[in-house]
């Protein structure tokens, strides 16, 4: 396409131009930005608050988890914040780096979600019920305690240990959970008793 | 949305679930990035400030993670190269960075480690926003918050010139500047930044100004107490203070915490361009839009008068006018 401008033509325009940029550069129009000063819209109306303990350490900080979409309404909540709960006690609101980012954590591909068994001499993980992994715990722990359960020592003392099994507990525990893990696991006896929150 | 979200005073306080009106208001900006004239707000929000006491860091990141979580921003997996600095640098996804330095003091010869969190000071006057030719692309708030509205970010790179700390990132993927907000969004509703929530020791604290100063005081006696003689604020009158301000144990050297401008300033290039520079250039092109206009009214087009078109002929049939002096 040609366009038919004469030099004379071609003066006249970019004389127009540089007297319209100039006098909008002086003030004379009006600058105005395309998009008006905004935040970002706040992430958190309108979720559900979860509270929760971290899982990481034996401090147990207080967090709150973060949701989208209505479990009650058959739908599926998605997770989208963790902070620590100012309300709490132990960290009133602060959390450590790896507590600040649990939701990765909960979000990570390669978390555990199911039981999983390792048969002896098999090389693969196998996907189990809890049904299936509870009665394979069971039924091992009962035989070992039949085994080698302590009723009393040389001296004829009762003590009722049972020390050939060990017991690890998650420290996401309430004091309440806390308390009947230990009441659990020490009414059996065992004595190698231990996790991160030290119940 | 019928009530309107408290100014905040601290940053340890659950965030609302339930949806509550903004107190930052478009009509809260004082000023904007390349406008002029700006109306002036209604009302002046409480100033608000970022305390960051470098005594009591820990260096733990906490910050770190909490601003990722916060931002939804997503660092890149980088090398270790021996350093503690994860990333290596501020990214257009790592709008806060833990600094570290080793510093043997000449005085007791001791080595002393000292870890500083990096990120936008909030200058009360914005070195960013004046270098900014994008309008509308830099806001601040009244109640001191300098902040980015990416839709008009035309990724020039100005406002890291401008920037006296150093501060802003362009991004490659989508080619808009990035820096902290200091989580504009939390402090519309009330709350504040979650760097400062998150900090295991509290060494970040956030309020209103004058809150914090209060405070900066108290932990600077307590630092004196201590045998820091030296300990201080920092809340450089250069760029007008800032919203964003530490507490130093050294603070007569604010440069050995990872090159802490001792006294920060806008650029004078940036300043120049933006002032003197463009006044006269500006008024160098109206003189000539002006001029242009006064001789396209008075100066008519040159007339061929009929004899000289006749005596233009004659030169052509005799040969001499076509470069016959050659």
């Amino acid at each position: 396409m040609n366009i038919d401008l004469s030099r004379r033509g071609f003066f006249k325009l970019a004389g127009a131009g540089v007297a319209a940029t100039s006098l909008g550069a002086m003030g004379f129009g009006e600058a105005e930005a395309a998009e008006r000063a905004h935040v970002r819209a706040f992430k958190l109306a309108t979720t559900t608050e979860t509270r929760n303990t971290c899982p990481y350490c034996s401090v147990a900080c207080g967090i709150i988890m973060y949701s989208k979409g209505d479990v009650k309404a058959g739908e599926t909540a998605e997770l989208i914040h963790i902070e620590g709960d100012a309300d709490h006690p132990t960290n009133r609101g602060t959390l450590c780096p790896k507590g600040a980012a649990l939701k990765d954590f909960v979000h990570a591909p390669t978390r555990l979600t199911k039981p999983r068994h390792r048969a002896a001499g098999a090389s693969e993980f196998q996907d189990i019920t809890w049904d299936e992994a509870l009665d394979k715990i069971a039924r091992a722990m009962k035989d070992d305690r039949d085994a080698n359960f302590i009723q009393t020592n040389e001296a004829g003392v009762p003590v009722n240990r049972w020390t050939t099994t060990g017991f690890l507990a998650a420290s996401a525990t309430t004091n309440e959970t806390a308390w009947l893990t230990y009441k659990t696991v020490r009414s059996m006896g065992i004595v190698g008793f231990d996790n991160q929150a030290r119940v | 949305m019928s009530e309107t979200a408290p100014q905040p005073k601290t940053a340890a306080a659950n965030p609302p679930v339930q949806p509550i009106g903004s107190n930052l208001l478009p009509s809260d900006v004082v000023r904007i990035s390349a406008t002029k004239d700006v109306p002036q707000p209604d009302r002046q929000l409480t100033k608000v400030a970022k305390l960051i006491d470098v005594s009591k860091c820990i260096g733990c990141k906490a910050c770190q993670s909490a601003c990722i979580e916060w931002n939804d921003t997503r660092p890149e997996v980088e090398e270790n190269v021996g350093v503690y600095e994860n990333p290596h640098d501020l990214t257009p996804n790592m709008f806060t960075l833990m600094r570290f330095t080793e510093w043997v003091n000449p005085e007791t010869d001791n080595l002393e480690w000292l870890i500083r969190k990096d990120g936008c000071m909030h200058c009360e006057d914005p070195g960013c926003l004046k270098a900014c030719p994008a309008p509308g692309a830099i806001v601040q708030y009244s109640n001191g918050i300098v902040d980015f509205i990416h839709e008009n970010c035309i990724g020039c790179g100005y406002c890291v010139t401008g920037c006296p700390f150093d501060i802003p990132r362009i991004s490659k993927v989508d080619h808009k500047s990035y820096k902290c907000t200091l989580c504009s969004d939390r402090v519309a509703v009330g709350q504040g930044p979650a760097c400062a929530k998150a900090c295991p020791t509290q060494a970040i604290v956030f309020g209103t100004k004058e809150d914090m100063i209060a405070h900066a005081e108290e932990r600077i006696e307590d630092l004196k107490s201590r045998g820091y003689a030296n300990a201080g604020i920092y809340d450089p009158a250069g760029v007008g203070g800032t919203h964003v301000i530490y507490v130093l144990h050294h603070a007569d050297k604010p440069s050995i915490y990872d090159g802490l401008p001792d006294e920060p300033r806008i650029s004078p290039v940036v300043e120049g361009w933006k002032g003197v520079t463009k006044t006269a250039g500006l008024a160098v092109m109206g003189v000539a839009a002006v001029g242009a206009a006064i001789h396209g009214i008075f100066a008519r087009a040159n007339k061929v008068a009929e004899h000289e078109e006749h005596e233009a002929e004659k030169l052509v049939q005799s040969g001499d006018g076509n470069g016959g002096t050659v």
